[in-house]
């Protein structure tokens, strides 16, 4: 694997193939569990690493699966692997396990875990494989935790509220209550307010890549 | 042109003029029954809404002074800020015109472009995101009995008086006192039986009511507005209210109380009939108007909320493209069925 090769899987993961952003995919955990940064953030975090080893798995078989029965075999390897982090964190996070409930399941049936299963790892090596999926997922948790950040401070005007489910009693410290005093707006925390924020982050995505688009082309000394 | 049509050379700005002219006795009443706190309200939403859409056009490229006066952002200011609660603070006010102008009009593309009312939508965001403040409605002078003055009315919006003063002069709005007294086991006879209900609606709200219904007949006369939205409105509230208080009168209110709530009259008349958001077929402005009527007594009696005619409002703007779809007229001369190039 080159070194180029290697920033074009982090600038499709980050970028160009965003999975929140461009891609669209997998939007029913992105928009019902953002409603606080630490909630984003962890659900973000489970979700690649069942990408990586998804990905790595099913490129280590993908010589002996039969084409036709692709899409089943790969969903049965993601369940195995849900299964696994689920356990994984009812045992070690547990009270976090229990804000994040069925959305943790569900990573199973998340399109993008299965997407890049399909679309790359069957069709790459397994180091490409698990970079890709590392790329993907960190842009995914990228997105949520921005819109995390976005809906929280909107809707309670605090930051990492709940910190205390992950690193236990004493981490409430971390808590920042940036705007005090303030009376919250329920909307930001209700699933209208995942689609606005996520429609806002969406348009200045598009802003930014239509604005850097029309500098190459300014760039470019146009033929008489 | 191939034939000689007449042309109408009303602009946006005369229809809009025209919509606020008409808002005038529906406020000028609201000062009458409910003390000057409205003028400040709308004042504020006017101030917000004009900021809001100048800053807008400029961000978005287009000429200021041509878009700013059509006076399209007053209007959605005006029909906002008669929804709140008049002495409601002013960051809710603030919040809900902004959230109108920027989000619900600007976003989607600006006038001609949302698909959803802006003033609706601001009246969402606010009811959804702040129950408190938007159920605190000052009850009408008459019951209260203390008028505030307009100086006092600004210092409750603008947080300058204490808490009791406002607690002093809100009480429940008459849809508010039916579905609590429902909820409590009461029929409706005996839930009528209290001061704030008046001779068909609310005490004082029947007449609000009934200067926005004079308000839309204007509007009606000088045919700004056509017939079928206001009248299918109305149709659809009177006989879903009618129907269910036939069946059982103890326990659903009478169909001429939920004609004459005022936010019944003010969004047959001034929000349903919105030219962009509504349906543009003559039929379809038909459907447009019963569906909305039917759901506002739909969520008045089943819904979380006292009353429904914004959301109403709101979920038939999401069917109006499909209702247009298939409610294109016959176009003249054409044969009869569905045209071929009507259908898109």
């Amino acid at each position: 694997m080159t070194l180029n090769e290697f920033r074009t899987l982090f600038q499709n993961g980050l970028d160009k193939q965003n999975t929140g952003l461009v891609q669209l995919l997998g939007l029913c955990p992105l928009l019902a569990i953002s409603n606080t940064v630490v909630n984003a953030v962890s659900l973000g975090l489970a979700t690649m690493l069942v990408m990586m080893t998804a990905s790595g798995a099913v490129s280590s078989v993908r010589h002996f699966v039969p084409h036709e029965i692709r899409i089943p075999v790969f969903v049965l390897i993601i369940a195995a692997l849900v299964t696994v982090v689920d356990l994984v964190m009812n045992a070690f996070v547990h009270p976090l396990y229990l804000v994040l409930g069925i959305f943790i399941p569900l990573i199973t049936t998340n399109c993008i875990v299965l997407a890049r299963a399909d679309a790359f790892a069957s069709k790459n090596h397994p180091l490409a494989s698990v970079v890709d999926a590392f790329a993907m997922g960190l842009g995914l948790t990228a997105v949520l935790m921005v819109l995390g950040a976005m809906r929280e401070l909107a809707g309670q005007g605090t930051l990492l509220s709940g910190i205390d489910l992950v690193f236990g009693a004493d981490a409430k410290a971390f808590v920042l209550h940036l705007l005090p005093g303030y009376q919250g707006f329920l909307l930001a925390v209700l699933p209208p307010g995942a689609f606005i924020a996520l429609g806002l982050l969406i348009a200045a995505h598009n802003w930014r890549r239509a604005r850097a688009e029309k500098r190459a082309h300014a760039a470019i000394p146009v033929a008489a | 042109m191939p034939a000689p049509f007449v042309i109408d050379h009303s602009s946006v700005t005369q229809v809009m003029a025209w919509v606020l002219v008409a808002l005038l006795p529906g406020i000028a009443a609201h000062v009458w029954l409910f003390g000057p706190g409205i003028l400040v309200t709308l004042a504020l939403a006017t101030v917000t809404a004009v900021v809001a859409e100048a800053a807008m056009l400029k961000a978005r490229g287009y000429p200021v002074r041509p878009f700013l006066t059509d006076l399209s952002a007053i209007v959605t200011a005006w029909l906002l800020a008669l929804c709140l609660p008049s002495l409601a603070p002013w960051w809710l006010i603030v919040t809900g015109t902004l959230f109108a102008i920027v989000v619900a009009k600007h976003l989607y593309g600006g006038l001609g472009q949302n698909v959803f009312n802006p003033a609706m939508v601001g009246y969402a965001v606010l009811l959804i995101s702040f129950p408190v403040q938007m159920t605190s409605w000052p009850g009408p002078l008459a019951l209260t009995g203390t008028p505030l003055s307009l100086a006092d009315s600004a210092a409750i919006i603008f947080g300058g008086a204490p808490k009791a003063v406002l607690d002093a002069v809100t009480m429940a709005t008459p849809l508010d006192t039916l579905r609590t007294g429902l909820l409590q086991q009461h029929t409706v006879d005996e839930i009528m039986t209290q001061p704030i209900f008046g001779h068909v609606g609310g005490a004082g709200f029947e007449w609000l009511a009934g200067a926005f219904l004079a308000g839309g007949l204007v509007l009606w006369a000088l045919r700004i507005i056509s017939w079928r939205v206001p009248l299918a409105f109305l149709a659809g509230v009177w006989l879903a209210a009618g129907f269910l208080h036939f069946f059982d009168a103890g326990r659903y209110g009478a169909p001429w109380f939920h004609l004459f709530a005022p936010s019944v009259m003010l969004g047959a008349f001034f929000i349903a009939t919105d030219p962009v958001s509504g349906s543009t077929t003559p039929l379809g402005k038909l459907i447009f108007g019963f569906g909305a009527g039917v759901l506002t007594i739909i969520i008045r009696t089943w819904g979380g909320y006292p009353d429904g005619v914004a959301f109403a409002v709101l979920l038939m703007n999401v069917a109006v493209p499909l209702i247009d779809q298939y409610t294109q007229p016959r176009i003249y001369g054409g044969a009869p069925g569905r045209e071929k190039g009507s259908s898109r």
